[in-house]
């Protein structure tokens, strides 16, 4: 059977859209919500928004996190800010500016209706936010601060000092416990979704595990929202959290739903660097550093040796030894370019052999002029609790010595297909946020992770769903249906069967699972060739023989965190290799994905808008198959496809 | 790369109802890089003992940034280790002697049962942001804004309380296992913004009858919690809560 990737965005003029989505769409009644159950698996900005919102229109609603507490979901870490076109400094920002910025920040290859929508949505949120108690920054006179973000030469971007995505989460939590105090919420902790189930083609419930006693448990509804973030940790070492995982979207990828751009991910430029094969995460620096912070490294190949073997510091190499690649290369743009451009030009000075830590793989990101322009007070204001951060895990102080960073993998562009509203083509399956691929194109804006999974939360699930409800009017079924018994067997099956197998062997799930971190980073990274794809492919294979063969796994069913961590790390396996694939297929450099095949002469990304202009959206054929790709070709009618320049 | 070896014990109870035992790990705690965080330390350590056949320690973490709250255990005695303003996530090697002894505890109190080893329910804390946690606003049009205008002074104090990342560490360190800090720090951040007023009353009764009801014991003013606060918050916000509390008593509410 073929499938036919619609977007299902109502015709007429952008602008026009989601207004006329809105006029067009069916309603549920408030008498018939409270017959409706809607799951919602993850509680990070996108999951919370939305169980709280619904739950306040009337829909019975079962939460899941896989933490102790929702509060805890990895929205909570996002640092910098989040971007609204409210326009309060001024500055000539508007609704177009953010969508214009968001689609060639993303390199051209997201859908028009979806971004607009986002823009359109931005202000909103931060009315919403500010109403629930939400602590932003302000200005002496009493009104909202705002700070600049890369890709974008207006100042729109909101924030909680370097806390923006733990206040604005907090907040989400705050109206989901209130739904839950209300009755209307039902909040399941420890709770990990490992399957999908389906009645009729569409998606009406989901199997959870028990983390702590490792009991499966059936769960029925009419919809099921995945709002579980992103794939970033299938690299091992990431800023994402030690639990972040692509399990419950890779369980729905194999039940059917299409996996969309995998290998669009976001390396992002300033992360405390790594430095050794102890280390679970690595740590973002937020990129509004850049707004103060000048990136540097040094012009001789001598001083940074020195650097490295200790006999010089930063503050040894004059002024006019010093290269700010970025302000040399982007004058209009400077230290703000966006963050994939950023990443490959630091990446291309250490390949140079110009790093400045022991690995020679860091620049330096440095506020000594800041500190000089406004004061230390001023520095400390703005980003105090990152500079803390920074010192309590190097031991550096910034307001000393610059700080030292290097790319590391953040955010995933990609996930599962989704259409205008929100739904993967599995009828009554939807992806929000991270996890899905609608919004970001190639490459994620600075400060718009928070805002689409917020516009997704509170502003689109709410009327898209009810239109689906209304529409498709899925049956009335509970748990006892013989479909939720056959899923649920098949799920402790795979679990017995996996333990058995796993008794013995010479290794363990992390060693594989670190090992599997560096194919990625080093061929699937920032900087990818075919031939490096294909030994990739080769390599992940052998890894996953090997993870299967030779690891061995606490057998306890209980709470057992390294039996989670397999589970994820077994589906990670599977999914890096869709990602190489993806990416091998993409004879192009658009945003994160860049191919060395495929550059201009001063090195920039070069897409190839005739034959690449499309979404591969990739379908799961069965263990041991190749995947089957389809394509949704995008259509540019409001923005021209120009080489995104930032000169 | 220097590595440092310690002398460590470790708390393991295998489940709510185990009897629990502390022991020493000490053969497995050697060559450890002073660059790990204690939690990597921990990785270390589970990967040796699962090399060895025997059960790894669990324990809670996530972001191991130090703004999930997730991670928390008490080490030599304080909760999160000694360094103030710091999460055990965010605790490096570096920081302990070689040689020196590590016991690791989980969190203690009658409110946050064990669960396994280091793992503790913290559920409680859920239910007591449950209880009014929040500005009750529904998902909607609202005002611009920049229609509410709050000066920069009280919105930063609001933010330092509203800082709390939920771990535990207050009640932990409390000798009666005191959660004011916790809810203090909730009830602050919504008493100094004028969107918390109308609500004020009704917030405050309900969150400190909840703490009280679910097994946490009085604020005697030690100020062990402040000192043990990974975010440094500041004990100002239970005399706030206090006074927030007397003041709706007064007001029948």
């Amino acid at each position: 059977m073929s499938i036919v990737l619609d977007s299902g965005e109502p015709a007429g003029p952008l602008a026009d859209k989601w207004d006329a989505f809105k006029d067009q769409m069916k309603l549920v009644s408030p008498a018939n919500k409270r017959k409706h159950t809607i799951l919602v698996v993850g509680t990070g900005l996108a999951g919370a928004s939305a169980a709280a919102t619904l739950a306040e229109l009337g829909y019975h609603v079962k939460a899941f996190c896989i933490q102790d507490s929702p509060r805890r979901a990895h929205s909570i870490a996002a640092q910098g800010g989040i971007n609204s076109t409210k326009n309060y400094p001024y500055d000539g920002d508007s609704v177009y500016r953010l969508f214009y910025d968001t689609i060639k920040g993303g390199d051209y290859r997201s859908r028009e209706s979806n971004v607009h929508r986002l823009a359109q949505l931005s202000a909103n949120i931060i009315d919403q936010c500010v109403a629930q108690g939400v602590p932003f920054a302000r200005e002496y006179g009493g009104e909202l601060a705002t700070r600049s973000f890369g890709g974008a030469q207006v100042s729109r971007t909101f924030y909680a000092k370097g806390q923006t995505g733990q206040q604005l989460l907090l907040g989400a939590y705050g109206a989901l416990n209130r739904q839950i105090d209300a009755g209307r919420v039902e909040m399941f902790e420890r709770r990990e979704m490992l399957d999908l189930v389906k009645v009729d083609g569409k998606a009406r419930g989901i199997i959870t595990r028990d983390l702590v006693t490792g009991k499966l448990e059936k769960h029925a509804g009419h919809a099921v929202l995945l709002c579980t973030g992103g794939y970033g940790r299938v690299y091992f070492l990431s800023t994402n959290a030690f639990n972040s995982n692509g399990t419950a979207a890779w369980r729905c990828h194999k039940r059917g739903a299409l996996f969309a751009n995998p290998c669009y991910v976001q390396i992002h430029p300033t992360c405390i660097p790594a430095s050794g094969d102890y280390q679970s995460k690595l740590t973002l620096m937020s990129e509004s550093l850049r707004n103060d912070g000048r990136v540097w490294v040094p012009k001789k190949h001598e001083d940074a040796e020195a650097i490295r073997n200790g006999s010089k510091t930063a503050k040894d190499i004059e002024p006019q030894d010093r290269d700010y690649y970025l302000e040399t290369k982007y004058p209009s743009f400077g230290n703000l370019v966006p963050r994939d451009v950023a990443s490959r030009n630091a990446k291309t000075v250490c390949d140079d052999g110009r790093g400045v830590n022991i690995t020679g793989r860091a620049v330096f990101l440095d506020f000594e002029t800041a500190i000089e322009r406004d004061g230390e007070d001023a520095i400390r204001d703005r980003y105090g609790n990152l500079f803390h951060m920074y010192e309590k895990i190097t031991g550096d102080n910034p307001y000393k010595v610059p700080m030292k960073i290097y790319p590391a993998t953040h955010y995933t562009m990609g996930g599962l297909w989704v259409d205008y509203s929100l739904m993967t083509n599995i009828p009554g399956l939807f992806a929000l946020g991270e996890a899905n691929f609608s919004d970001h194109g190639a490459n994620r804006l600075g400060a718009s992770a928070l805002m689409q999974g917020l516009a997704d939360g509170y502003f689109v699930i709410p009327h898209t769903l009810g239109n689906y409800l209304a529409t498709h009017k899925p049956a009335a079924i509970d748990e006892s249906h013989p479909e939720f018994e056959t899923v649920q067997q098949e799920v402790q099956d795979d679990i017995d069967s996996f333990l058995e197998s796993h008794q013995s062997g010479s290794t363990t799930v992390i060693d594989v699972y670190r090992r599997l971190g560096q194919v990625m980073y080093d061929r699937v990274g920032m900087a990818r060739t075919a031939d490096g794809l294909r030994s990739a492919i080769a390599d992940i294979r052998k890894l996953r023989e090997e993870f299967e063969n030779d690891v061995k796994v606490p057998q306890n069913t209980d709470f057992n965190k390294y039996l989670e961590v397999a589970f994820r790390a077994r589906d990670f396996l599977e999914m890096a290799e869709l990602l190489a694939r993806d990416a091998l297929e993409r004879e192009e450099s658009a945003g994160g994905h860049f191919r060395e095949e495929h550059q201009t002469e001063d090195g920039e990304a070069r897409r190839n808008d005739d034959d690449f202009a499309y979404v591969a959206a990739w379908e799961w054929k069965g263990d041991g198959e190749e995947h089957e790709l389809h394509k949704e070709q995008l259509v540019f009618e409001n923005v021209k496809l120009v080489q995104r320049s930032y000169k | 790369m220097a590595t440092k070896s310690f002398v460590l014990k470790v708390w393991r109870q295998d489940g709510p109802d185990s009897p629990g035992t502390v022991e020493d790990l000490t053969e497995y705690a050697k060559d450890v890089n002073e660059h790990a965080s204690f939690l990597e330390m921990l990785d270390l350590i589970n990967e040796r003992l699962m090399a060895d056949g025997k059960r790894p320690i669990e324990f809670d973490s996530d972001c191991r940034e130090g703004i999930c709250g997730q991670c928390g255990c008490v080490v030599n005695g304080q909760a999160h280790g000694s360094q103030r303003g710091t999460t055990v996530c965010q605790l490096h090697m570096r920081s302990f002697e070689d040689g020196q002894t590590i016991v690791v505890e989980p969190f203690r109190a009658t409110a946050f049962p064990v669960i396994k080893d280091l793992v503790v329910d913290r559920s409680a804390f859920d239910k007591i942001q449950q209880a009014g946690g929040y500005v009750s606003v529904p998902t909607g049009p609202k005002p611009d804004a920049n229609s509410f205008k709050i000066g920069k002074e009280v919105s930063d104090r609001a933010f330092d309380a509203a800082a709390c990342i939920g771990c535990g560490a207050c009640v932990a360190a409390c000798p009666n296992a005191s959660a004011s800090l916790f809810t203090g720090a909730k009830i602050t951040q919504f008493a100094l913004m004028p969107q918390g007023a109308p609500e004020r009353k009704r917030r405050v009764s309900r969150m400190v009858e909840t703490m009280d009801d679910l097994g946490f014991g009085h604020c005697s003013n030690i100020g062990e919690c402040e000192a043990a606060c990974p975010k440094e918050i500041s004990l100002e916000s239970i005399a706030i809560m206090k006074r927030e509390y007397l003041k709706a008593m007064l007001a029948g509410s």
